[in-house]
C-alpha cells in the first residue's frame, strides 16, 4: 500500500559530488569495434549488461503495427538449436536473467548473469539476439498473451486515457497508436514480418551497450564481439518525427466507473533546447516534485481531491510533449481540473518564487547521486546517457547546470511552455459536471 | 515477455523469492526502550536507507474501525509540535532524498533515502514523529478524502482488485486477514481523529518499532545516533500482545463468481489456507514456497506452464504462488486464465488435473535443481539492492521471525526434500480450506 504513485523523474540531473571520484565511467571499444561503456564493481559476483537498439516500436511498418513489440517477446522463446522450453530451462540453469522490451524510442535487452557462469550465460544470450527461430507455436503462443493484454489495456482507465491522448497529439505516427499493435493488426502479423522486424530494429548502427560489475574492460571487449558482433552493420532508415498536432479542449470517453482519469498535456520542450534545464526545474516546483509540488499542494493536500496527480516532459526521441495525470471520483474531476487549468495559467503568469527555485535546485542535486546504487541501475543510466548523445563527464557537470537556473529562466520557459488554452484534457469514466469540446 | 502478464490479474505475483545472505554484513542491536535495530553495511554508494517499522497492521484494527492502520499512515506527513503539516517532506526534498511509506496485513513501515550524511537529520526527525504527532480535524477531513480517493484509483476502478476483495473476506472466516488492508469504503468513510489517534498513541512506541539502517554507514555511529533520537522515547505499557483471533476448523469448500462489464480477462483463482513461515520452524514454508515454483513459477517451465499453455494449449497463462512472510496463517494460489474459447470450468478442471496428477508423480529432481540454482543466484542478485534488503529485515521482523531465521532461510530452502514437498502439497490441497473464484465479463462468461 505505498502511499503515493508518481515519484518518478524522468531525466538524469548531475552534480560535482565528491563521491563521483568513486564512478568511473571507462568507454571502451572492442577489437570488433563495437563501443561501450563500463564501470567495473568486483564487490558482487555478478554483471549487468544492458543493450539497447533505438528506433524500437516506430520502426513498424505501416499495417504492421505490433510486429516489433512481438518480435521482442519472441527472442527468449526458442534460439538456435534449443526450442522455447529448452532456452527458458538452460536460463535456469545458469541463474542468467534476460529480459526483452520494446517501446515507442528502443528495443532493450537487460541482462544479469553470475561471473562464474558469464561465458555459458554469452552464449545463451547471443543465441537469442543472433539465432531467434521465431518457431510458429511460440509465435502463436505469444501472440495469444499479447492479444488478452489488449483487451486489457482497452478497459483500463488509465491505458484509455494514454491512448486517446497519444492518437490525438501524434495522429498517424507510430507514437499514435500502442506499440503492442491493435487486436485487429497482432491477429494479421505472419512470421515473415516478425522476421522482417528483426532486421529491421536489431542492428549496430543504432546499438548502444553499458556493463557494469564483475568484469574487467578486456574481458568485456571479447565478450561483446561474441555476443553482438554477428549483428548487420545497418537497419532500416530511422522513423520520422512525429509532429504534435494536439488542440485546446476536453475529449471525453465515457466508462460506467466511480473515478475518472484523466491525461492532460500539450506540446512540450526538446531535450537538446537550451531552456531544457529551466523547464526541467520548473517541472519540478509545478509538478514532479511528489509530495511537494505547487499541484500536490493545491490538489490533494489542500482539497483532497486525489491520491495522485503529477505531470512530466515527455521528451522523446521523435516528439515532445508536456504532460500530466490525476484521477478523482466522478463527481470531483471537474473540479480537480479547474485547479489544475488554474495553476497551468498562473504559472505562465507569474513563474516561480525564489524560495520555489532554491527547493527544487537543493532537490535535483541532492537526489543524483542516489540513483548511482546499484548495477543494474547504473547499467540502464549509463545506456540512456550515451542514446541521449550526453558525454561521460555529463555526470561531473551536469548540476552546474540546473544550479544555473535563474528565476528569470523559469519566467521566460514558463510563459513560452505553460499555455492553458492549449491544454488538451483527455476523461475517462463518467465525470461530473464536464462537457467534451469540438 | 513473461513478465507482461503481471498485468492480467491484480494479486501479488512473485518468481524467485528475495532471500538475505549470509554473507551480507548485518549486525543487531537493541536499545534500553525496547527498540530493535539491524545495520546493513554496504559502501558502493553513499546512500543509506533508513526505515522505522512498527509491529501493528491492518490485522491488528479493532472490528469496525477498518482501514485505520493505514489512514494512520498518510496523517503521519500532517506535523508534528517541531515541524509543520509537509514540513517532513520538504525537508527530505531540500536534501535530495526520497521517502514513502507502506501499511500492510502486519506492518507498517516509512523510509527515507538519503545521502548517508544526512541519517542523522533523518533519525532526529523520525524520532520526533513516533510520539510527537498533532492532527487537527481539517487534516483528517481532507486527508481521509485522499483515502478514499486511493481506494477508488486501486479498488473501486479496477474489477480485479475488487474480486480479490471478496476472495479474501470468504478465504478468512474469523481472523482478520479477511478485511482489506485499505479499508472497507462504509468504513473509511467514518474514521476521526480521535480513532487515529488512540491507534497511533497504542502502537507507535519503541518497544514496538523496528529500524532498519542499509547504506554507507558504521553501525557504531547508528547505534549512538539511535540512542540519541530513538533512545529518548517512552516505553508504551498498554501494548496489546499480537494474538488475533484464530480461523476455526473449516468444513465447507467455498466458492464465489464476481462479473463485472469491465473484466477483459475471466479467469479462475483458488486460494487455500498455508502455513506461514515461523521462528525456529520453517521448513513447512520452504516446502510451500519450492512448490509455488515447480507448480507455476516460471512460465512454461513450470509444471502448470508446461502443461496447459504448451500441451494442452488450454490456458494464456497458469501459475502459483506463495509467501510465507505473514504473522499468522496465510494462503497458498493458483490461477488459470483460460485460452480462447475454453470455459472457465474447463479451465479450472485442467489445473485440478495437473495438480493432482503433480502429487502423484511427484517431483522431476532437475527441475528443483535448477529452481534451487536460482535461489542461490538470487542471494548473489539481492545484493545488488540494498533497499530490498532493508524490506526483508523490515518485514521479517515485524511478522514474527527473528534476524537468525532470515539468515537461516535460504539455507532451509536448499535442504528441502521431494518428499517434503510432495507432503506439503498434500497438506495444503485441501477443498474444505479453500475459496475459488471465478472472474467473469457477464453471467455468460460461466458457459
Amino acid at each position: 500500500m505505498i502511499r503515493h504513485i508518481i515519484r518518478a523523474t524522468l531525466i538524469a540531473v548531475a552534480f560535482a559530488w565528491p563521491a563521483f571520484a568513486g564512478l568511473d565511467i571507462q568507454e571502451i571499444t572492442s577489437k570488433g569495434g563495437i563501443k561501450a561503456w563500463l564501470v567495473e564493481e568486483h564487490s558482487i559476483p555478478f554483471v549487468a549488461l544492458e543493450i539497447r537498439f533505438k528506433g524500437g516500436t516506430s520502426l513498424d511498418l505501416p499495417e504492421k503495427r505490433g510486429a516489433t513489440y512481438l518480435m521482442s517477446g519472441l527472442l527468449e522463446e526458442g534460439a538456435g538449436t534449443r526450442d522455447a522450453t529448452a532456452f527458458l530451462r538452460a536460463s535456469e540453469e545458469l541463474a542468467a536473467r534476460f529480459s526483452f522490451d520494446a517501446h515507442g524510442d528502443a528495443l532493450s535487452i537487460s541482462a544479469q548473469f553470475l561471473s562464474d557462469k558469464s561465458n555459458e550465460s554469452l552464449e545463451l544470450l547471443r543465441t537469442a539476439i543472433i539465432e531467434p527461430r521465431f518457431d510458429q507455436v511460440a509465435i502463436d503462443r505469444v501472440r495469444a498473451q499479447i492479444i488478452s493484454i489488449i483487451a486489457a489495456d482497452e478497459k483500463n482507465p488509465n491505458d484509455i486515457a494514454r491512448n486517446k491522448f497519444d492518437e490525438l497529439a501524434y495522429g498517424d505516427h507510430p507514437y499514435g497508436t500502442p506499440s503492442t499493435g491493435s487486436t485487429n493488426s497482432v491477429n494479421l502479423l505472419e512470421r515473415s514480418d516478425i522476421v522482417t522486424a528483426y532486421e529491421n530494429s536489431m542492428a549496430r548502427d543504432r546499438m548502444y551497450v553499458s556493463a557494469v560489475g564483475d568484469v574487467t574492460s578486456e574481458e568485456l571487449g571479447k565478450m561483446l564481439d561474441q555476443l553482438l558482433g554477428a549483428l548487420p552493420g545497418t537497419g532500416s532508415p530511422m522513423p520520422k518525427p512525429a509532429v504534435v498536432s494536439i488542440t485546446g479542449g476536453i475529449t471525453l470517453v465515457n466508462l460506467p466507473t466511480p473515478q475518472s482519469v484523466a491525461i492532460f498535456g500539450h506540446a512540450g520542450i526538446d531535450r537538446n533546447d537550451p531552456d531544457f534545464f529551466a523547464a526541467y526545474v520548473m517541472n519540478q516546483v509545478f509538478g514532479a516534485g511528489g509530495f511537494t509540488s505547487r499541484l500536490t499542494e493545491e490538489v490533494r493536500e489542500k482539497r483532497g481531491l486525489t491520491y495522485g496527480v503529477g505531470t512530466f516532459l515527455a521528451s522523446y526521441d521523435l516528439a515532445n510533449v508536456y504532460m500530466g495525470s490525476v484521477a478523482s471520483a466522478n463527481d470531483r474531476i471537474a473540479q480537480a481540473i479547474d485547479v489544475i487549468r488554474d495553476e497551468w495559467g498562473k504559472l505562465a503568469e507569474n513563474g516561480v518564487t525564489q524560495k520555489e527555485l532554491d527547493a527544487a535546485k537543493k532537490y535535483l542535486t541532492g537526489a543524483y547521486p542516489l540513483r548511482f546504487d546499484g548495477n543494474a541501475r547504473i547499467a540502464g543510466i549509463l545506456v540512456s546517457m550515451q542514446m541521449d548523445d550526453l558525454p561521460r563527464s555529463y555526470i561531473d557537470t551536469r548540476n552546474d547546470q540546473v544550479n544555473a537556473v535563474t528565476l528569470e529562466d523559469v519566467a521566460r520557459v514558463a510563459k513560452r511552455l505553460m499555455k492553458p488554452e492549449n491544454l488538451r484534457i483527455v476523461v475517462v469514466g463518467s465525470p461530473e459536471g464536464m462537457q467534451a469540446t469540438n | 515477455m513473461r513478465a507482461i502478464f503481471i498485468r492480467l490479474s491484480t494479486i501479488v505475483l512473485f518468481l524467485i523469492p528475495a532471500t538475505a545472505l549470509a554473507q551480507a554484513n548485518v549486525t543487531t542491536f537493541k536499545l534500553r526502550n525496547g527498540l530493535q535495530a539491524v545495520v546493513i553495511e554496504d559502501h558502493r554508494a553513499p546512500v543509506v536507507t533508513h526505515m522505522v517499522w512498527y509491529r501493528v497492521g491492518a490485522a491488528d484494527e479493532v472490528p469496525g474501525k477498518s482501514g485505520i492502520a493505514h489512514f494512520l499512515e498518510h496523517l503521519m506527513f500532517k506535523g508534528t509540535r517541531r515541524l509543520k503539516p509537509g514540513e517532513f517532506s520538504q525537508i527530505v526534498a531540500a536534501n535530495g532524498g526520497s521517502e514513502n511509506a507502506f501499511t500492510s496485513l502486519d506492518y507498517t513501515g516509512y523510509f527515507q533515502r538519503v545521502a548517508s550524511d544526512r541519517l542523522e537529520l533523518m533519525m532526529k526527525m523520525e524520532s520526533d514523529r513516533m510520539q510527537g504527532l498533532i492532527l487537527t480535524d481539517d487534516d483528517v477531513v481532507t486527508e481521509r478524502n485522499v483515502v478514499l480517493e486511493e481506494r477508488n484509483s486501486r479498488t473501486e476502478n479496477n474489477p480485479g482488485a475488487l474480486f480479490s476483495e471478496q476472495r479474501q473476506a470468504s478465504l478468512y472466516m474469523n481472523h482478520p486477514y479477511g478485511v482489506p488492508i485499505i479499508g472497507w469504503k462504509h468504513e473509511i468513510e467514518a474514521l476521526n481523529r480521535e480513532d487515529a489517534l488512540e491507534f497511533y498513541r497504542k502502537y507507535y512506541a519503541p518497544n514496538n518499532a523496528v529500524l532498519v539502517v542499509a547504506g554507507d554507514v558504521d553501525p557504531k555511529v547508528v547505534e549512538r545516533l539511535a540512542n540519541r533520537y530513538y533512545g529518548l522515547l517512552r516505553t508504551s505499557r498498554d501494548l496489546p500482545e499480537r494474538k488475533r483471533p484464530v480461523e476455526p476448523p473449516q468444513l465447507s469448500e467455498r466458492r464465489l463468481t464476481y462479473a463485472d462489464a469491465r473484466v477483459a480477462q475471466p479467469y479462475v483463482i483458488r486460494s487455500y489456507l498455508a502455513p506461514e513461515r515461523n521462528p525456529g520452524d520453517q521448513r513447512p514454508a520452504a516446502a510451500l514456497t519450492l512448490l509455488a515454483e515447480l507448480l507455476g513459477g516460471s512460465g512454461i517451465t513450470s509444471v502448470m506452464g508446461s502443461e496447459l499453455q504448451l500441451k494442452q494449449k488450454v490456458a494464456i497463462h497458469a501459475s502459483a504462488f506463495y509467501s510465507g512472510m505473514s504473522l499468522d496463517r496465510t494462503s497458498f494460489g493458483v490461477i488459470i486464465v483460460p485460452a480462447e474459447g475454453v470455459s472457465l470450468q474447463e479451465g479450472e478442471d485442467a489445473m485440478d488435473v495437473v495438480i493432482a496428477d503433480f502429487i502423484e508423480q511427484g517431483v522431476d529432481s532437475e527441475h528443483l535443481a535448477r529452481i534451487k540454482s536460482q535461489i542461490g543466484a538470487s542471494e548473489i542478485y539481492a545484493r545488488d539492492s540494498l533497499q530490498g534488503l532493508a524490506r526483508t529485515y523490515g518485514e521479517a521482523l515485524t511478522s514474527g521471525l527473528t534476524v537468525e531465521d532470515v539468515a537461516q532461510w535460504p539455507d532451509i530452502l536448499q535442504s528441502i526434500t521431494e518428499e517434503e514437498i510432495i507432503a506439503a502439497a498434500k497438506d495444503v490441497f485441501k477443498r474444505q480450506n479453500s475459496v475459488t473464484g471465478w472472474l467473469m465479463r457477464d453471467e455468460e462468461g460461466a458457459s
